[in-house]
């Protein structure tokens, strides 16, 4: 109910909402979980294993109850904590995990099989048969335990990920955290604050407590108003930090349209940050843990912290009639607050023997709750004291087991936290991540007063380390109240009591683990589940091994925790992959003819990061058969144009340009006369081909590298390697210039015909001749003729500089046209390649060796280079390697598929019986029918033998004939014509 | 027969203004990548020649018109005029020109676009005026470099012009977007 005259709400802002599709009303500046408090909705969700009715515990991002899901189809977020989900206006909220509905939920017959279903159930259970698991057991427990369920949609919002630098990270802007923003900013550094909440302040939001006098809420909005003001201090509300990382690096998530409804136009839902800090400090606070007892989940039942909050912040009681059960001073001031403002308080029990009453309430010294009552909503509680028995009728009961400081972060580097006997709780140990300091409650230091001055201290020393002059600040003054707690974990007694309302562990769980030897700390999560689901346990670690450490014998520090990982909180895969989402995976790389090629109907497939066109089909074509075979006729008959642009091109300069391509080749490049081409042979370090290709001597000390469009990268960084590591010493310099240059192959019989009247000069064999090289004058535009074939045609290839490539490409195209051909695409291309036997990236996979592809002979013997020495080796030379050869068909099956293997005629087709596969296959028209290229054991010594090619994935068996790899025009003859 | 028609990346299209910021081509002139040979001391010669300073390592010289950018290890870019042919005696000279897609990006939150894509401090306290880096552009290498107080200067390979002018745009809107 809402209390009149409490919380920082503005109750001029009315705002509707819907919740399971009853509409409700709240304000401005009301959560989901506050606003449902105040309509009196306390049943919110189910649990996740038995389906237990449960309500709001808590009032931050520690919640483990209350998830629900938010928004509709491709927009939906499910698991959203009603917590930190502020309201607004026309907000859609569903329940989760419960069928039908969350009011008659059916599968809460698992809460009734409960004692089956207790720690280690699975292990013990599923282990057989084996084959129920995946058909019988799997989809039972999928269905039963759950959380919410994505839409199955295509994201409709975006998300971004983005970097921010600073001085000085504070996480956390309670006391602590705006003390030490304001002392590092006044010391002039840059500072960046962050905080989960939209509205920092922390801690001072929810109490009553004053600082300086004044309310401390008022007093954090003062602050926060004045470090906002300041340029060096930026401010990050809704801001969560999810991970500490190396090198002073943070993983943030901010929740950017969350409390706006719709993403606004262009923007973002999630923006995920990494925030880089020379140094950081941790003001983090602490999270209230409950105490265990039967039915301790029962909705009604809250955090005494969190009471206060929705009370001072929220202005909404939960309850009419509360009852407090603590075993520390903190949680009266729950009862001193809701008594202020008019709300009955049934009883305080408080656990410990001489606990004072703090205010005029009915103090129960030396009490425990033994159990409460009510399925959907808490009615009563039933108190054991010393002297019996008591029934208390109660809508509310507000716990507090103490406050556990968070320490989470200060754990991401594999540091432990340390056990503090004082507060009964662990405190981040010191140094545990390089360069934080950590300050306040998240420190074990719970006054407001400690915390201020912590904040001040904590910035103080990171000043220091800056070598910034620290600023005076005075330290305002405000409540210094000892902390005092005796800890209680759980009430003994009969039936469960809840520790890890999430993943539905209880005491009993605990205790099995550690009864049935799994009483590692590590091992007892595993086997309870215990800290295992989306809320890490926030609210119930210390409880979960402070309970082992008792069931063991052993004392807590021994017990040691569990490891604390990022993220902090969840975060959606959709931040974690912000811009990589469909074709933001990669950069998209557009040759010069893309947009003519896109006109003329080309599908483009993408080769790499580039795209290039498979075919250009004419319009009575029906299939891509059709027009590959064409433009195969073309270049066989007439003139092709095809766009070679994405082969690597790499400058080469200086006075060794030599020695490094002597080096890096296996075949010799110094004795290359200029303007003259030579194709050479690369092999790694390991002895094994790594590319191909062709380079051309522009000068003296002036060479250009060819080489395939997917080991362009690759090649490029071995030359880096070779220059920087292996030969420092050589006058050489390298660089890439496959964008400068827009390069077209110029293919068949027509390509010199083609060219004439396209250059100031004319070119024939005798100036011309194969493998020359130079430059030419086109239209005026100076570019680079090569007379090489990749076709096996009379050919050549023309680069202009790329602002010229589209003009060029559509002028060669219609010269091509006229003269009978036209352009080209991959798959001619391909077809073109394997009739006359060259090799790409499918037959030089990284595994075969100079020898396997019938190149030994390009092994220069009379000098060093890569690969040489490795190549001996005898596994790579001796016979019984699969080695390249030519397929063709010699049965009633025709056809040949890539990927097939290879197995002798008449033996079963089976792993151990495999005698090869095929790499690369076409229909070549030329030809009239299917050729291919494959890898057989021994093959270059068995042309003639005849095999079975197998293709198990599609159901083809075609018997194939091993032939020589080249399978038109062997002397090269059309080439050099 | 028709001359050779010359398109930029981009192929001149207009500027694009999303919230305060804009993006722009630009035409750098001729871009010439300078890797000056072992023990070569260029940095005389090259300030005679074109009158602006041989760069250090991730700086920047000159101004519209005639830049020097450090493009990487022992390797400047002069963009600008035709390089002189004195330099050619000391260094790898290789034409660029068409080899990148220059954009401007600029406006009052262009530091702020660009946090969404470059992962450096672009802070003008940090990245000053004539600070120059080579680094990722979201997934593709690149270089930045301011140029004025709300203006910098990115480059990445011409190939990759339409999916840079995407990122930016994507950039642009989402901080349009939080205003």
């Amino acid at each position: 109910m809402r209390v009149e005259g409490k919380g920082l709400i503005d109750r001029t802002q009315r705002l509707s909402f819907r919740f399971d599709g009853t509409i409700y009303r709240g304000f401005a500046g009301d959560t989901l979980a506050s606003a449902l408090l105040a309509n009196d909705v306390r049943h919110v969700a189910r649990s996740f294993k038995y389906h237990r009715p449960r309500g709001i515990l808590t009032a931050g991002s520690e919640e483990p109850n209350a998830l629900v899901t938010i928004g509709e189809d491709g927009a939906t977020d499910p698991n959203v904590r009603a917590t930190v989900q502020e309201l607004y206006e026309g907000l859609e909220a569903r329940s989760q995990n419960a069928w039908p509905s969350l009011g008659f939920d059916l599968l809460v017959i698992n809460d009734l099989a409960a004692p089956f279903l207790g720690a280690g159930f699975y292990y013990k259970t599923f282990m057989w048969p084996r084959a129920f698991w995946e058909k019988v057991y799997e989809p039972f427990i999928r269905r039963a335990a759950g959380l919410g369920a994505l839409s199955g949609e295509k994201d409709a919002d975006h998300y971004e990920k983005a970097y921010a630098f600073c001085d000085v990270l504070v996480i956390g802007a309670g006391p602590s955290g705006l003390m030490a923003a304001w002392t590092a900013g006044q010391a002039g550094a840059q500072v960046i604050l962050v905080d989960e909440d939209s509205l920092m302040g922390g801690r001072l939001n929810a109490e009553t407590l004053t600082v300086d006098g004044t309310p401390g809420a008022d007093w954090a909005d003062d602050m926060v108003s004045k470090l906002a003001a300041m340029d060096n201090v930026r401010l990050m509300p809704r801001v969560t930090v999810t991970g500490a990382h190396d090198g002073g690096t943070f993983g943030a998530l901010e929740r950017v349209a969350h409390h706006a409804g719709a993403v606004p136009k262009g923007g973002v839902k999630e923006t995920f940050w990494r925030i880089v800090a020379k140094r950081s400090i941790l003001a983090a606070g602490a999270i209230e843990r409950h105490i265990a007892f039967r039915n301790n989940d029962r909705p009604g039942i809250m955090a005494a912290g969190a009471v206060r909050t929705y009370l001072n912040r929220f202005g909404v009681s939960p309850g009419k009639a509360v009852t407090i059960f603590a075993n520390n001073d903190d949680a009266h001031r729950t009862a001193m607050d809701l008594q202020d403002a008019g709300v009955h308080i049934a009883a305080v029990i408080d656990s410990r023997k001489d606990a004072q009453a703090l205010g005029d309430y009915r103090l129960m010294q030396s009490a425990v709750v033994a159990g409460a009552d009510g399925r959907r909503g808490l009615e009563a509680i039933r108190v054991q004291t010393a002297s019996g028995s008591e029934k208390i009728a109660t809508d509310c009961l507000a716990v507090s087991g103490g406050w556990n400081p968070t320490v989470h972060m200060t754990c991401h580097m594999n540091g432990r936290p340390t056990w503090d006997e004082g507060i009964a709780s662990f405190v981040p140990t010191p140094g545990a991540i390089p360069g934080m300091e950590t300050a306040g409650a998240c420190n074990g230091a719970f006054s407001t007063a400690a915390c201020l001055a912590a904040g001040v201290a904590a910035a103080k020393t990171t000043l220091e380390v800056l070598g910034l002059a620290a600023p005076d600040i005075d330290i305002p003054q405000a409540d210094d109240s000892p902390y005092a707690i005796e800890p209680l974990w759980a009430v003994p007694g009969n039936g469960r009591a809840w520790l890890d309302f999430q993943n539905d562990v209880s005491v009993k769980d605990v205790k099995q683990a550690a009864q049935e030897n799994f009483a590692s700390v590590e091992h007892m999560k595993r086997y309870t589940t215990q800290g295992m689901a989306t809320d890490q346990g926030k609210n119930s670690n210390v409880a979960a091994l402070a309970l082992l450490a008792d069931a063991t014998g052993r004392g807590i520090p021994e017990t040691g925790t569990t490891t604390f990982r990022p993220p902090y909180t969840p975060v959606a895969l959709a931040a974690l992959g912000a811009g990589a989402q469909g074709k933001g995976f990669a950069p998209e790389r557009k040759t010069t003819s893309h947009a003519a090629s896109v006109a003329a109907g080309a599908p483009m497939i993408e080769a790499g990061l580039w795209y290039r066109p498979s075919y250009f089909p004419l319009r009575d074509e029906k299939t891509w058969r059709q027009s590959c075979d064409r433009e195969v006729g073309w270049v066989r008959s007439a003139v092709g144009i095809c766009d070679v642009s994405t082969l690597g091109k790499i400058d080469i300069q200086g006075p060794d340009a030599a020695k490094l391509l002597d080096f890096v080749y296996t075949n010799t490049f110094s004795t290359l006369k200029e303007n003259r081409v030579r194709y050479g042979l690369m092999l790694r370090e390991d002895g094994l081909v790594m590319d191909d290709g062709t380079t051309a001597r522009l000068g003296e000390n002036h060479y250009v590298m060819t080489t395939t469009t997917a080991a362009a990268g690759q090649v490029m960084r071995h030359l880096e390697f070779v220059t920087q590591a292996l030969h420092p010493e050589w006058d050489v310099r390298i660089m890439s210039v496959t964008e400068q240059w827009a390069q077209f192959a110029v293919a068949g019989p027509q390509s010199r015909e083609l060219l004439n009247g396209l250059f100031d000069d004319t070119i024939d064999d005798s100036k011309w001749p194969f493998m020359s090289c130079g430059l030419v004058t086109v239209q005026g535009v100076k570019g680079r003729l090569f007379r090489i074939s990749f076709s096996g045609e009379h050919a050549y290839e023309l680069a202009v500089p790329s602002r010229y490539g589209d003009s060029l490409f559509r002028l060669l195209v219609a010269r091509a046209e006229a003269l009978g051909g036209g352009a080209y695409g991959m798959e001619a291309l391909n077809v073109l390649r394997i009739e006359k036997g060259f090799i790409t990236h499918a037959e030089i996979d990284g595994r075969v060796t100079a020898q396997d592809i019938g190149m030994e002979r390009m092994l220069s013997k009379k000098k060093d280079f890569i690969g040489a020495t490795m190549a001996q080796r005898p596994g790579l030379t001796e016979t019984g390697r699969a080695q390249l050869v030519g397929l063709k068909p010699a049965g009633p099956v025709k056809q040949l598929t890539a990927g097939a293997h290879i197995y002798a005629d008449g033996q079963e087709p089976v792993a151990e019986r495999d005698q090869g596969y095929v790499t690369s296959v076409g229909f070549s028209p030329t030809l009239g029918h299917f050729i291919g290229l494959g890898f057989v054991t021994d093959g270059l010594s068995r042309h003639g033998d005849v095999l079975n090619m197998v293709d198990h994935v599609r159901g083809i068996q075609t018997r194939v004939e091993l032939c020589d790899p080249v399978f038109f025009d062997p002397k090269g003859e059309r080439t050099r014509g | 027969m028709a001359d050779l028609i010359a398109k930029t990346p981009l192929d001149g299209i207009a500027p694009v203004t999303i919230g305060t910021c804009t993006v722009a081509e630009v035409g750098l002139g001729t871009l010439t990548s300078i890797a000056p040979y072992a023990g070569a001391k260029i940095a005389d010669t090259f300030k005679t020649a074109h009158g602006i300073a041989w760069p250090a390592p991730n700086r920047a010289t000159g101004k519209e018109g005639a830049r020097a950018i450090w493009f990487g290890r022992d390797m400047v870019l002069l963009a600008g005029p035709e390089p002189d042919k004195a330099l050619a005696k000391h260094a790898a000279l290789t034409d660029q020109s068409d080899a990148w897609t220059a954009v401007t990006l600029f406006g009052p939150e262009a530091e702020a676009v660009l946090a969404r894509l470059i992962p450096l401090d672009l802070s003008a306290g940090t990245f000053k005026r004539g600070h120059t880096a080579r680094t990722q552009i979201q997934h593709m290498s690149g270089s930045v470099t301011r140029i004025g107080a709300d203006m910098f200067l990115l480059m990445v390979f011409r190939s990759m012009a339409g999916t840079l002018l995407h990122d930016l745009e994507r950039a642009m809107a989402s901080v349009a977007a939080r205003r």
